[in-house]
């Protein structure tokens, strides 16, 4: 079963006045498996949130049609059960929470669907249970960390139940510790709810994470498969201003240097290890 | 430093008065209010503050935080006091120099009027040490509800004085960045003359707008993306409802507006 599906998108963004707008796909076509990991990777301006946006009708595509569990986002009476399928989760935690109370918060979307009162409880507890948050659900969000907030946030989406999960650059302004404890969150809901993530990203060490990994480079796709085989295609990368993970960055750099390492080894564990084959080779 | 400042001086706390539905207490407050406006004599203040000092009591609010919130008021009652002292006339004249006569029925007068506004504004304290911003304006959006017959959006300013109070930590926090950026960059806001002053705020308010438009948009965005499509259909986590101790406010509030109104008709 696919989640979504985009069949020939086209889109650009409207001009102001009589300047012409940006045109930012031309034929874009993708589809994405239920239950599947997918990392979106690309350079600044390709298209990745953009992308994003389309995955749950707040753009909608100029030409082209993009489905999502079966529904067309351009059929407005779908509107609300799009929403309801496909949760967006954004860079900036600040500019998503809006109750100042943790836990009113994460009742706001299901608030929205008008579920019944002790039904929102309970799944906001569970929410919050979800993303390790339960503690803190009488606190005030600013009062929390980045990663907390986002976490928060994350929480507001998975209360609606949605089937797929968007995350559209959500470790871009946390520190390390914050994006680890997002990460790790986004993978536990991946693994044991089966929700369908597409995670946009530019940070290639949360790419490697996925099942899949798509680039995308000035609104097509350059590159799509695993991760091992997406990085290795490290010239393809390079050319488009793009790096590897660190571990197929070096096993690349040695291989110019004369070695012939393989580049598909993400791990640094594996990495090592291939290098130590060689040496001893 | 900035970042520590208390909205609304909330105190949270189990006490019964602070799990009153915050519908009992802003109707209580209101008829306690209108008793305090009725009373006339020194029995029925006598009622409103034995009803005032109880309630204190109850919520376990130290009196000395209410005192405290008094500080910035200090002026206003002094205005008033002297105000009612020279300016009320009367029979029996205590004081009398050039053009001011200080009478009897003054002193009284002046006596009530800073009584009365001291009782207003300790029970106001009282509800919002004892009820969070948030709880607050539900109670506010359920009481103003019937408006919403007649048109008003209720839903939507209750909505935007939730968002309201949401964002102010975060532009608050946001505000002493920027502040700090152009400190950084050698701007100084301390010194120099009061227009200088002013003018040196303008840097710091142009990118504050700026980046409270780009958070709006951005939180309608995830609003929409959260299925936010005003207030009908929408329901809520916690209801309100009045349980035992409701019944108990709405009962002594009523039995004061009620003594005291007996006693105002009585000429008391």
């Amino acid at each position: 079963m696919e989640a979504m599906r985009v069949e020939h998108l086209s889109y650009s963004y409207p001009g102001v006045d009589d300047t012409p707008g940006v045109s930012v796909f031309e034929d874009l076509s993708l589809t994405v498996e239920q239950g599947s990991f997918v990392a979106v990777l690309g350079g600044n301006g390709c298209g990745k949130s953009t992308l994003a946006k389309q995955f749950n009708a707040i753009l909608l595509p100029c030409g082209g049609k993009v489905y999502v569990c079966g529904m067309d986002t351009a059929d407005e009476e779908k509107l609300i059960s799009i929403r309801r399928s496909v949760g967006m989760v954004f860079q900036n935690p600040d500019n998503q929470i809006v109750a100042n109370v943790v836990e009113e918060d994460v009742a706001f979307g299901p608030e929205n669907l008008g579920i019944a009162s002790p039904a929102i409880r309970s799944r906001v507890d569970q929410a919050l249970k979800q993303v390790g948050m339960y503690e803190y659900r009488e606190h005030a969000p600013h009062l929390l960390s980045g990663g907390q907030k986002q976490r928060v946030a994350i929480a507001g989406v998975i209360a609606m139940a949605p089937k797929c999960i968007v995350f559209d650059e959500p470790t871009a302004m946390l520190d390390p510790q914050g994006r680890r404890e997002v990460l790790q969150t986004i993978h536990t809901l991946n693994r044991e709810k089966g929700i369908t993530v597409v995670l946009i990203t530019h940070h290639m060490e949360e790419a490697a994470q996925a099942q899949r990994v798509v680039v995308l480079h000035k609104g097509n796709i350059a590159a799509d498969g695993t991760p091992a085989q997406v990085f290795s295609q490290v010239a393809l990368l390079h050319e488009i201003g793009l790096a590897a993970p660190e571990t197929v960055e070096l096993c690349y750099a040695l291989n110019e240097a004369g070695f012939a390492l393989p580049l598909d080894r993400l791990d640094s564990e594996e990495c090592g290890q291939a290098l130590y084959d060689w040496v001893k080779a | 430093m900035l970042k520590d400042i208390t909205l609304g001086q909330y105190f949270p706390g189990k006490s019964p008065v602070h799990q009153l539905d915050p519908r009992t207490k802003l109707i209580v407050l209101v008829g306690y209010i209108v008793a305090l406006f009725v009373a006339k004599s020194w029995a029925s203040y006598a009622l409103c503050f034995g009803f005032l000092a109880v309630s204190i009591a109850i919520s376990t609010i130290p009196v000395k935080s209410i005192v405290r919130g008094m500080k910035p008021l200090v002026l206003i009652l002094v205005f008033t006091g002297v105000l009612n002292l020279f300016f009320t006339g009367g029979e029996t004249v205590l004081v009398h120099f050039w053009i001011i006569t200080i009478t009897l029925e003054g002193v009284v007068r002046a006596v009530f009027m800073v009584v009365r506004i001291l009782m207003l504004i300790s029970a106001t304290f009282l509800l919002t040490y004892t009820t969070s911003p948030i709880s607050l304006t539900d109670g506010l959006e359920s009481l103003l509800s019937p408006l919403k017959k007649l048109h008003v959006p209720v839903h939507e300013l209750s909505m935007m004085m939730c968002i309201a109070l949401r964002f102010i930590p975060t532009l608050i926090e946001e505000t002493d960045k920027i502040m700090s950026a152009q400190k950084a960059r050698g701007a100084d806001f301390e010194t120099g003359k009061l227009m200088d002053r002013v003018k040196a705020l303008i840097p710091i308010l142009v990118p504050l707008f700026i980046s409270a438009f780009r958070r709006a948009d951005e939180l309608a965005t995830a609003m929409e993306c959260r299925c936010y499509q005003g207030g009908e259909g929408r329901t809520k986590m916690k209801l309100l409802r009045y349980k035992r101790w409701d019944m108990y406010a709405f009962a002594a509030g009523a039995l004061l507006v009620a003594a005291v109104i007996t006693l105002a008709s009585f000429g008391l």
